[in-house]
């Protein structure tokens, strides 16, 4: 082969290795097997003896190749044979293509190879093994040990390259292994400062001159590396606070190598152990950084500070106004950095000032950067918030310049906040009024808006509750009803406005009578909407104004106060729940559905048994619970008559579907579950045969198994042995409990369910659910299958555990929620189970 | 440690890649699609920094070229800066006031002088002098062992007729 013609095919190989990248695997096809282009020959090349051969073949290699391909292997021979080879610039090129590209096993091999050159006489050569072992010990860590001592003798040499690459290497080791660190902490930080030390004090050199600055690259390196062993050691950070001082203090900022040297060492004071003159002279340094008009030069100082601020927050709010300014910087980096380092420094004394200055901002920043801004904004307010009005006043003022951006749970907080500061009631519905009118397009403010006009109209139609610092306002109830229909009519409005302004419009049309009439138009108008939410509601109030004028005001009366524990908990978003599987908690407030007027709010899954109040609303009202989940209709109350309701039942609920909750039998709650009387027991869940206007006393409890014999089951003789119980029978349905005890425990019982398919159909996805109330534990185990095979052929059987934290006083009882699927139907059934055993 | 290097026209064309970091052909393309539309559309006053993908892209505009350099989020951006200067002085003086041109027709010396100044990532050498003179003393090895395999060719050629 002809090495000087090959020169030309060389050349225009390379031209081709460059353009292979995306033709790879058209020459594949092409040559007829499925090698990529040009690996094979970069291969032959390295393995030929010219130089020129081999500098093309290596660079090929690095383009075409990297650690992942098993072609690589095939070099390892070569790169072997090279790095023995007498040029030293052979040894050069495999150096430069094994640290590279080199995989792990090829480290491994080559590695020897790589220590001895470590110590060859040429720099050049030393400068390249170390780089290249940088690469072996990150690919293999356990090799680490093999280069702590060549490493720390590179850390005395004279010759700026092969010293920049030691002190580098001797970086990495330390990150790779911890026994490194202790040896270069132990033996080196002296030499190390001695180093830093006379290349700050060196004389000017042509050759490592940048700016004025010797070198700058080798006090960066060497100020990494004083950082690496002196974080968390303080006899190494004593070594070095003299030389960092000097760094510090004399390096020349006015250019950015000067400036990187000034950056490193910053961060090297912070990391250090603490010298609290150093950390001044830091943040100072910092602090001019920040003003300097170099874009790159603040932004690095931003970063800093964020690190600083856990150290010294003080000497960092002293910089709060420039970085409020950076926070209205036209680059979007630094804006970005800067609100986050605002959003730690802001505490109870300043952040009155700087919210206003955020809120002032919002208005004139771009559409990026406002979500972001308004997320934070309304964090730090709710954090830091020590009126409610002030609260309220900054969250009406972000709703009206941003409130398309504001997350639910922020506005869902601001109504929860409403609603508990009752004195400041007729102040937010009018301040809410006047921002109404003039931002109709933020949706979350119209949201707000519209429920507080709904709850509250009565007081902004009256002016009640007028505080000093307001202006006087007249507004009429047409007025009020003017702003909710806007609100339905808009076409912007979305499905949760358009609800929640119809459940406005019910509420004040119980509380501006006159205005009823207008109201029911509006509301008709509605009747035929093709989203079924909006149809249904529009139809089942414009019955209620129809028919039930005598119930309307008590369904519409005041949201009571939702407790504040509990809001809190919710939030947090662990539930405390009975049942096995999970319920959604009602969010009971922005659906705009009126709750009753009972206080405490009936938590769905807070049974409090013992204390269950007895209906404290005014007599003869039957305050209903539409408490619905979500907008979902599937459930939701249909049509006319709604049964009543009494205040909290305690299985009221459980699998939280929009139901009602039962009505109370005269008695306290408490005595429920104690009597042995079925016939006390709770209420149906879906039989509305109770008559609206059905006085509570006389609520003849339907018991919920038709039929089903109610009877307590004989106990047994023996008493560990309990009789199994037929839970619920139906034609299509069987469902059997056995119950057994652990010795020794009798408050847990075991129960295995059993269901039975007695139907003609296969039921597939067949799911359990089973809810009790408060006193009792229960847990569920996986059942055994979820296909029930028809007439009988198979049972699944499930194990349910159940403790019962008032043993002897109170007995079991549950319900439970069966679903399946047949006959490509769903079927959903739920039943209450009364009738365990008496002395479980 | 730098995990790549790109040199990217302002059309958008790529002039020049190295890869310090395991990448796949495809991740590769994905990058450089999206670091070109990340920092070719940066305004001329903004700061050289990007972030991205959770690392940090120093980039740095001379003429008609973008060098980015992609770093780890602990590494210290204003010395890559320098670094980046540093190989354009080096180009320049290897090919006397470089320009784009030349470095798409001598693609393959600007991987050279690369390699003089990184390897896995980290700068190997400081002195720009230093590194000229390793790459002119690798050429001048090409240059001899053209010649001599020219000369034998030659007394080969003669020896045939």
């Amino acid at each position: 082969m002809n090495p000087f013609s090959s020169g030309t095919r060389l050349r225009d190989m390379i031209r081709a290795i460059r353009a292979c990248k995306t033709a790879a695997e058209e020459r594949a096809v092409i040559l007829g097997y499925p090698t990529h282009f040009g690996q094979m020959e970069c291969l032959k090349l390295i393995a030929s003896a010219g130089f020129p051969e081999k500098r093309i073949g290596y660079l090929g290699l690095m383009l075409l190749l990297d650690e992942r391909q098993e072609v690589l292997m095939l070099v390892t021979n070569s790169l072997k044979q090279d790095l023995n080879h007498s040029n030293q610039y052979i040894v050069g090129l495999a150096l430069c293509a094994l640290g590279n590209i080199c995989s792990a096993e090829m480290a491994r091999d080559l590695s020897p190879e790589v220590e001895r050159l470590l110590q060859f006489r040429d720099p050049n050569i030393r400068k390249k093994a170390a780089l290249c072992s940088i690469r072996i010990i990150k690919k293999v860590p356990d090799l680490a040990e093999n280069f702590i001592n060549c490493a720390a003798s590179l850390l005395k040499e004279k010759h700026h390259g092969v010293l920049i690459t030691g002190v580098q290497l001797c970086a990495d080791l330390c990150k790779v292994s911890s026994e490194a660190l202790e040896y270069f902490r132990k033996k080196c930080t002296e030499g190390l400062v001695r180093t830093l030390r006379d290349i700050v004090n060196s004389p000017y050199s042509p050759e490592y001159d940048i700016s004025g600055i010797t070198d700058p690259y080798l006090h960066i390196r060497l100020l990494k590396l004083l950082r690496i062993l002196g974080q968390g050691d303080a006899d190494a950070s004593d070594r070095m606070t003299d030389i960092l001082a000097q760094v510090a203090t004399k390096t020349e900022s006015n250019k950015n190598a000067g400036n990187a040297i000034l950056y490193e060492c910053v961060e090297t004071i912070m990391s250090i152990e603490d010298d609290g003159g150093l950390r001044v002279l830091a943040i100072n340094i910092l602090g001019k950084f920040l003003s300097n008009r170099d874009n790159n030069i603040r932004y690095v100082a931003l970063n800093m500070l964020m690190r600083a601020t856990t150290l010294d927050a003080q000497a960092v709010q002293r910089h709060r106004a420039t970085i409020l300014d950076c926070v209205k910087d036209s680059d979007a980096s630094i804006r970005k950095r800067a609100l986050e380092l605002l959003y730690l420094l802001v505490n109870e004394n300043n952040v009155k000032p700087l919210i206003k200055e955020l809120i002032e901002y919002l208005e004139v920043s771009d559409q990026e950067f406002k979500g972001d801004l308004t997320a934070k904004i309304c964090s730090l307010v709710e954090k830091f918030s020590s009126e409610k009005i002030w609260y309220i006043d900054q969250m009406l003022k972000v709703l009206s310049e941003a409130g398309n951006f504001v997350k639910d749970e922020v506005w869902h907080a601001l109504i929860f906040v409403i609603s508990n500061a009752s004195d400041l009631h007729g102040y937010t519905v009018r301040a809410l009024y006047r921002a109404f009118l003039t931002s109709t397009e933020q949706e979350t403010l119209v949201r707000v808006a519209v429920w507080c006009i709904g709850e509250y109209g009565d007081m902004l139609v009256n002016n009640v509750g007028m505080l000093d610092i307001e202006d006087p306002i007249t507004v009429t109830e047409c007025d009020a009803v003017d702003a909710v229909e806007v609100a339905i009519k808009r076409h912007t409005s979305d499905l949760t406005t358009k609800a929640m302004a119809l459940i406005a419009l019910l509420k004040l049309s119980s509380r501006f009578p006159s205005s009823s009439e207008r109201i029911k138009g509006i509301i008709v108008q509605n009747k035929g909407n093709l989203v079924l939410e909006l149809q249904q509601r529009s139809i089942e109030f414009n019955r209620i104004l129809q028919k039930h004028q005598k119930i309307r005001s008590a369904l519409v009366e005041r949201m009571p106060v939702l407790d504040e524990a509990t809001f809190s908990g919710r939030r947090a978003g662990s539930l405390p729940t009975a049942i096995s599987t999970s319920s959604g908690a009602p969010s009971n407030l922005p659906n705009g559905i009126a709750k009753p007027a009972t206080a405490p709010i009936p938590d769905l899954l807070d049974l409090s048994s013992d204390d269950v109040p007895a209906p404290s609303s005014s007599g003869g009202d039957f305050p209903q619970d539409l408490l619905g989940v979500d907008l979902s209709p599937t459930l939701a109350p249909s049509g006319a008559g709604k049964p009543p309701k009494a205040s909290t039942d305690v299985l009221l609920d459980l699998l939280s579907i929009g139901t009602y909750l039962p009505v109370q039998t005269g008695s306290s709650a408490s005595d429920i579950l104690s009597s042995s009387q079925d016939d006390k027991a709770l209420a149906s869940l879906s039989s509305l045969s109770a008559n609206a206007t059905s006085p509570v006393n006389a609520a003849p409890m339907m018991d919920l198994l038709d039929g089903h014999g109610p009877g307590p089951q004989k106990p047994k003789e023996n008493g560990q042995a309990y009789q199994s119980l037929v839970a619920y029978e139906s034609s299509s349905l069987r469902v059997m409990f056995n119950f057994s005890k652990q010795p020794g425990s009798p408050q847990t019982t075991l129960i295995q369910a059993t269901f039975t398919n007695l139907s003609s159909n296969v039921y597939n996805d067949f799911l359990f659910q089973a809810a009790v109330p408060k006193f009792l534990q229960l847990h569920l185990d996986p059942a055994s299958s979820n296909t029930l095979p028809a007439s009988g052929d198979g049972s699944i059987t499930q194990n349910l555990k159940v403790t019962n934290s008032q043993h002897g006083k109170k007995l079991l009882v549950m319900r439970v929620r069966i679903a399946y699927k047949t006959n490509n139907k769903d079927v959903l059934e739920e039943r209450q189970i009364n009738n365990f055993p008496q002395n479980l | 440690m730098i995990h790549f290097v790109l040199l990217i026209s302002r059309q958008g064309k790529v002039r020049l890649t190295k890869w310090y970091s395991p990448y796949s052909q495809k991740e590769r393309t994905k990058v450089i699609r999206e670091l070109s539309g990340l920092i070719l559309t940066r305004g001329p006053k903004l700061c050289n920094f990007v972030e991205w993908r959770g690392l940090r892209v120093v980039y740095k505009r001379y003429a008609s070229l973008y060098f980015c350099m992609c770093i780890d989020e602990d590494d210290n951006e204003l010395e890559i800066l320098e670094i980046i200067h540093h190989y354009v002085e080096v180009l320049d003086r290897y090919f006397g006031s470089v320009c784009e041109l030349d470095l798409i027709y001598n693609f393959h010396k600007a991987y050279f002088i690369l390699d003089e100044l990184l390897i896995a990532g980290e700068l190997q050498e400081p002195s720009k002098r230093t590194v000229a003179r390793l790459v002119a003393a690798q050429d001048s090895l090409v240059e001899t062992a053209k010649e001599q395999t020219s000369s034998i060719t030659n007394i080969i050629a003669q020896a045939a007729k």
